[in-house]
């Protein structure tokens, strides 16, 4: 789950790592208000979960309140990437003598949280790596002992030579550790890590993805999720306990499992359409689940055709079926369907589906053509 | 011959009380697979009921059961909460194989549990894995055993039912398998594809590999240099996620592109470039396996 940068901000606050004061506005007066009281400089700043905000005109730097009202003005709902942005960060802007970069991800060959670091900051570190690999330390964490103190040290010592700003780097590493670990993040960044003229070493930006699979023991880092950043449709599905990502076709898929349902799209793709969507029923039977993906699937204008595609296992076929003729009462579908079942209790899936007037296949190859000519026709 | 389990496999159920646990326990019953304890915290001393009428017997820790029951492989059920310290206890109780089915416990668990798991000397497979099966012999986890049939073909895979579409038509074509193995769809996993496929170059049965991955990470392109060198028996590979875009999580948490790293492209690259037959559909594994095996 991405969040924020004044979110992620705050985490970082909480951690003790040095962050220049500020707050979100949702409205040109409000962002007036908070450069007043913040006095001076200010940077107003686009929330979107995005990357290349500064380049699509979504942070700005204003020298006055008026000028931060107007710059909130042109920056709330402007869109950056397809999203809409509905708040910005009004901040102190700090002056930069220089900019350095510090992260933690899970690395997954080593199986480790792991710091990258750089002293060319404010960059995308990715190309740092492709072009200048040396420019970046790294340190795997061994989860037995946490970040050690001489590690932390190490990690400031390769970014500074001077000892003040070591010292203060090195606090901050250890603090960025607490908070990945606090936190259950799958990334935490500082893009960049300046250090001001005076030789203060502060967190200007921040970019946290928190792991999913942790929020259950984390109520109140899940109380950041910020539903207007991801589409309706994806709400509906995480609420349905389905787990579906929104694409640009017009073959609708339905499939048990992630690998199944990749698999499928592939060969959508394969059979010269386009998928609409990637969704996992998942391996539970519970027809509902079925009749929540189909609305889901049915929103969407773009479809055209709708894919079933499903290997009972665990999964019962006659549940699915069930699932899908139940949907058919409830709402109004006038997209065909095409669907295939196989496996647990397959004559009786198909049994069901027939007497519901639904023809099934028990093949993949044959029922992924024929969704792709259907909705090719329509 | 089989990989991980086989008949000398005593198996313990870690949560074999709970909705999944009990239901797969009879499943693996019915199988044949010797199930000799079940583990519930505070139901130490009751029997859990088979739907086949089996009986096993309940202990509240998984020391107990090795003590008692001799088992030395645990099956894990338990919800995401408790399954990286159920992984713990197993490992410390001496359990040599570890299979974790649970789905979404938090990665930063995992660092911990594999590494403790690495530091007791024994093996993991998964989480959020469908378990392995070797036909006609054993099954852990959660695999349907009527798509299976004992033969030559070792099948190792990433994901559950993408996997069973592809056992269900190699048997269907005559083709049995050795051991098909989930190693599971998770960030940080245990055995990887690297032990697995050494696993079954181990195996005087095993004739082929067929090895299906997806998108994320680089385990299957790491996989596939290591097969060029050390691996005498032919691999079939399929990757999985060819149309999912970069940064989004495709269902499984590991199934994600990071950047731009751990694409369906890079992984078939790197399968080609180490000698590796690609199926382009599921359908061509089986063909390319009959074509491995000249029958």
């Amino acid at each position: 789950m991405d969040i924020h940068e004044y979110q992620a901000k705050e985490l970082f606050r909480a951690a003790g790592i040095p962050v220049p004061p500020g707050r979100v506005a949702t409205s040109p007066d409000e962002a007036r208000q908070i450069a007043q009281e913040l006095g001076g400089k200010v940077v107003v700043k686009a929330q979107v979960h995005s990357g290349g905000r500064g380049k699509a005109g979504g942070v700005k730097l204003a020298s006055s309140p008026d000028e931060a009202a107007t710059h909130a003005g042109a920056i709330l709902g402007m869109s950056i990437r397809g999203l809409e942005v509905k708040r910005v960060l009004v901040t102190v802007a700090e002056d930069i003598a220089s900019e350095a970069y510090v992260g933690i991800l899970v690395d997954r060959t080593t199986q480790r949280p792991m710091f990258m670091v750089s002293a060319e900051g404010g960059v995308d570190i990715e190309e740092v790596a492709a072009t200048n690999p040396d420019a970046i330390r790294k340190l795997r964490v061994d989860p037995r002992y946490g970040l050690l103190p001489h590690q932390a040290y190490g990690l400031a010592n390769f970014l500074y030579t001077d000892p003040a700003q070591v010292k203060q780097a090195t606090r901050i590493m250890a603090q960025l550790y607490e908070a990945f670990i606090g936190n259950s993040c799958s990334l935490a960044e500082i893009n960049p890590l300046i250090v001001t003229p005076t030789g203060e070493v502060k967190a200007i930006d921040a970019k946290v993805s928190i792991d999913e699979s942790a929020l259950f023991r984390l109520p109140e880092v899940e109380a950041l999720r910020d539903l207007d950043a991801e589409p309706a449709a994806e709400t509906l599905a995480r609420e349905a306990g389905l787990s579906f990502v929104k694409l640009d076709g017009n073959v609708g898929c339905c499939v048990n499992g992630a690998g199944l349902a990749m698999a499928t799209m592939d060969l959508v793709k394969t059979y010269g359409g386009e998928p609409a969507n990637f969704l996992d029923i998942g391996g539970s039977s519970n027809p509902d689940k079925v009749v929540a993906a189909l609305e889901i699937i049915t929103a969407d204008p773009n479809v055209k055709a709708i894919l079933f595609n499903i290997f009972g296992g665990i999964t019962r076929c006659d549940d699915v079926a069930t699932g899908i003729v139940e949907a058919s009462r409830r709402i109004r579908i006038d997209t065909p369907i095409v669907i295939r079942l196989t496996g647990t209790n397959e004559a009786e899936a198909l049994e069901i589906l027939a007497e519901a007037g639904f023809s099934a296949f028990t093949g993949m190859d044959e029922v992924v053509q024929k969704a792709v000519d259907l909705a090719a026709q329509a | 011959m089989s990989i991980f389990i086989d008949d000398s496999t005593r198996l313990v159920v870690q949560g074999i009380t709970g909705r999944d646990g009990s239901f797969h326990t009879s499943q693996m019953l019915e199988y044949g697979t010797r199930v000799v304890a079940g583990v519930t915290p505070g139901k130490g001393g009751q029997h859990f009921t088979a739907l086949n009428g089996d009986r096993v017997p309940i202990f509240n820790t998984v020391e107990e059961a090795v003590a008692e029951e001799g088992a030395n492989t645990s099956a894990i059920y338990v919800p995401p909460a408790f399954a990286a310290g159920a992984i713990m206890e197993s490992a410390d109780a001496g359990i040599h194989f570890i299979v974790a089915i649970t789905e979404g416990i938090p990665v930063l668990d995992m660092t911990r549990a594999a590494q403790f798991v690495k530091d007791r000397g024994a093996r993991l497979l998964g989480p959020n894995c469908p378990g392995a099966i070797s036909p006609g012999t054993a099954k852990v986890g959660i695999i349907p055993g009527q798509i299976t049939t004992p033969g030559p073909v070792g099948v190792v895979s990433r994901s559950g039912t993408l996997t069973y579409e592809a056992v269900a038509q190699l048997t269907a074509a005559g083709i049995g398998q050795t051991t098909c193995v989930g190693i599971g769809g998770d960030p940080v996993i245990g055995t990887d594809f690297i032990d697995t496929l050494r696993a079954f170059g181990e195996d005087p049965d095993t004739e082929a590999v067929v090895m299906i991955g997806e998108i994320g990470g680089t385990d299957e392109q790491e996989a596939a240099a290591w097969a060029r060198e050390h691996l005498q028996i032919p691999v079939v590979g399929f990757i999985a996620g060819q149309t999912a875009p970069p940064g989004r999580r495709m269902g499984h948490a590991g199934a994600i592109i990071s950047g731009s790293s751990g694409t369906a492209e890079e992984k078939i690259r790197a399968f080609e470039e180490n000698g590796i037959a690609v199926a382009r559909r599921p359908v061509d594994i089986r063909d390319l396996v009959r074509e491995c095996l000249g029958a």
